[in-house]
């Protein structure tokens, strides 16, 4: 059923006559397309040094009611963490991603945290996660799924918290993908994050927490060696 | 088959019906105004936003003129990791694939995000009639869904439904609501679809969702929401579906990030959406989680009909839905009077393309010519030419009566008649200033019941715009 209509399909939009040129070159454009990539404009906003993205990313975060801490190590991660459940009266129980990234942050500095690790499940509160770049046109986290950053940990917990290294900040999306390109993957997922969940859906006023995360805090590594 | 069938034949009494509902007259009054601010401050503040435009609808005329070879691009990059595309040519080719789909993963229940297509299919009914149940999980989706309803705007589909209706709707279906507790506020009322659906998304078999782009790039499809219900719908069950018409597609990464700049900030002013979420193939072997399986449904539902036509530059459309939250008449009479899946401007060129003129022939006509949805299309689709193409079509085929057909075709002869139709006009207008006394303006008037049952017609006042202008010189400045 679905190869005749995929054939039907096909050879109505050849027969519709949709463009000029033989058929080698409409071919040789569209491999070219892909291949070369091309960017569009980008937003002259985050045409800015590492610093002038940082701040970017954590004003243009905070206009879309998600809260940022600014650290100067990856040592002052553990300690952030809990000073932000402390403030806002959460639970210290937490499922963080088995991710490599974050053991360098010395967690038993925070004896009182108490860490598991895997995938989300239903009943975690809060979750902490890394993230794959930071893009600060928008106040965007991009995460990308992998056994080091499962995809529930972004949406199933009331509070989601990730880890932002200076080194992971980029400008546009576009140079995010860049980044991407270089590890030779395309993950399962690809999460872009921009402020913590929210609908409008009744009489059009918004309110946070629909399905995903009610929270969502950025705890930004300044220098991460 | 209790899809729900189009109404729009039924224009007319639909628009009567919408304009005597207070309920929806209230809901449009309040809701329109914000989203029309919200988007221009949004698009002042991105000063690349017109340039923007320009790229975005060169990228989509460029895709669309390759279609069929992105479209197998698409196809080779999704089955190259691990997924499956169905083609199908129409909506119950479409129907049924799911369901295959479905009973193959033994399916009971299947969670939903947000799809048009799945409207135009009319899946859910189609699901529950074959013993599976569908579950809406966006907000807005969802309270329609308890309500029996279809969505009457393509991104706030409960557009129509105020507050007290939703209080009303979750203390008669939700039965486990305790009546002692209070439930007042928009954000309880959330909260309370939150519980409920939260057991949903866990106990789901099938995860269908939606799609805003195909990349041909890499083979993923990509959903944007600001409730994260996409996300949870097609993370937790064993089996993702994607349904997306054919023109959802892209050729790249960078080509869909160049018009997702546009799409939050046409639809509801944000700078981007909460959840933009790229989807390639099933989980890998090492994840810890994701669906085992990942199936894109591509449909054609009459698009193909539409390519190389002059109604093509339709298919440029994102969705966003900036042309009805700026036009005159849907403001005047939301979405449901339009009788089919896709309301406003877009739907006014969409639905008699797709279902027929026959069947939709009133939504072109139902337009000013404002030219206000061209003007805030983010992809600069030209609606109001198109929706002239359609007038003229539906003209060609004889579908209006016999009077305004006559009418018509005087009035044409007249207005290629310059001298002829001043002589014509100055008379009854001299009368009808005359008449119009000192209030200057007709309550009731022979032949103008149309206007007159809704509103005064102004009278005219003095002479015609010709005579003044001829007056003050203008034939002599015009013939420079």
């Amino acid at each position: 059923m679905s190869k005749a209509s995929r054939d039907a399909i096909l050879g109505k939009l050849r027969g519709s006559a949709i463009r000029d040129g033989d058929e080698a070159s409409a071919r040789a454009a569209v491999k070219a397309r892909i291949k070369t990539h091309a960017r569009g404009t980008i937003p002259a906003r985050s045409k800015l040094d590492r610093k002038g993205l940082m701040n970017l990313f954590a004003e243009q975060a905070t206009a879309v009611d998600a809260t940022v801490a600014r650290v100067a190590a990856a040592d002052d991660v553990p300690a952030a963490v809990a000073d932000y459940l402390r403030g806002e009266n959460l639970p210290t129980t937490l499922r963080m991603a088995p991710d490599p990234r974050l053991d360098d942050c010395s967690w038993d500095k925070a004896p009182m945290l108490d860490i598991a690790y895997g995938k989300a499940e239903p009943a975690d509160q809060v979750t902490v996660t890394g993230a794959f770049a930071g893009i600060a046109e928008t106040g965007t986290l991009m995460l990308i799924s992998g056994p080091e950053s499962p995809t529930t940990l972004n949406f199933l917990p009331d509070t989601h918290i990730v880890v932002l290294r200076a080194s992971e900040m980029v400008g546009a999306y576009e140079d995010a993908w860049d980044r991407l390109r270089v590890t030779g993957r395309m993950p399962r997922n690809v999460n872009f994050i921009t402020g913590p969940s929210r609908s409008g859906d009744i009489e059009q006023t918004l309110h946070l927490g629909a399905h995903g995360p009610r929270r969502l805090h950025v705890i930004l590594v300044e220098d991460d060696g | 088959m209790s899809v729900h069938e189009p109404t729009s034949h039924n224009f007319p009494e639909n628009a009567r019906k919408a304009l005597g509902n207070k309920t929806l007259q209230r809901g449009l009054a309040s809701a329109k105004v914000g989203f029309r601010i919200r988007r221009s401050e949004a698009a002042a503040r991105l000063p690349e936003f017109e340039t923007l435009r320009d790229e975005s609808r060169d990228i989509k005329n460029h895709t669309l003129a390759h279609i069929d070879l992105y479209l197998e691009e698409f196809e080779k990059r999704v089955v190259e990791r691990g997924g499956h595309v169905h083609w199908a040519a129409d909506a119950a080719e479409a129907r049924e694939t799911v369901l295959t789909i479905c009973r193959a993963a033994g399916a009971k229940t299947v969670t939903k995000g947000k799809s048009m297509i799945s409207e135009e299919m009319g899946l859910n009914a189609f699901l529950e009639e074959n013993g599976i149940e569908p579950v809406e999980t966006d907000l807005g989706e969802y309270i329609i869904q308890l309500r029996g309803e279809t969505p009457s705007h393509i991104i706030a589909p409960a557009f129509h439904v105020l507050k007290e209706e939703v209080i009303e709707t979750f203390r008669e279906k939700h039965t486990h609501l305790n009546p002692d507790r209070v439930i007042e506020e928009a954000r309880e009322l959330q909260d309370e679809a939150r519980q409920v659906l939260r057991e949903r998304f866990l106990g789901a078999d099938v995860g269908i969702t939606g799609a805003n782009f195909l990349i041909a790039e890499t083979g993923s499809t990509v959903i944007v929401t600001n409730e994260g219900n996409g996300d949870l719908t097609q993370t937790l069950p064993r089996v993702h579906i994607v349904l997306a018409s054919l023109e959802k597609i892209v050729p790249t990464l960078e080509d869909a990030s160049t018009i997702l700049r546009l799409l939050a900030r046409s639809a509801t002013g944000q700078e981007y959406s909460s959840y933009t979420t790229f989807s390639t193939g099933p989980r890998r072997g090492e994840d810890l989680d994701g669906p085992h399986e990942f199936h894109v449904v591509l449909l054609d539902n009459g698009r193909t009909d539409l390519i190389g036509t002059e109604m093509q530059d339709v298919l440029r459309c994102i969705r966003c839905g900036a042309c009805m939250n700026h036009c005159p008449v849907y403001g005047a009479i939301g979405g449901h009077a339009y009788g089919w899946v896709y309301p406003g401007p877009i739907g006014a060129v969409l639905s008699p393309s797709l279902i027929g003129v026959e069947e939709a022939h009133h939504l072109p006509a139902a337009s000013t010519f404002c030219g206000r949805c061209e003007a805030v299309c983010p992809m600069r689709i030209p609606l109001p030419k198109l929706m002239r193409h359609l007038r003229e079509r539906e003209f060609e085929r004889g579908i209006p009566p016999a009077t305004v057909r006559w009418g018509l075709a005087a009035w044409a002869w007249l207005a290629r008649r310059p001298t002829i139709y001043h002589l014509a006009m100055r008379l009854p207008i001299r009368l009808m200033a005359l008449l119009g006394g000192r209030k200057g303006r007709f309550r009731s008037l022979p032949l103008a019941g149309g206007w007159t049952s809704q509103r005064d017609l102004p009278a005219p006042q003095g002479p015609t715009f010709q005579a003044m202008w001829n007056a003050r010189g203008g034939r002599r400045e015009a013939s420079k």
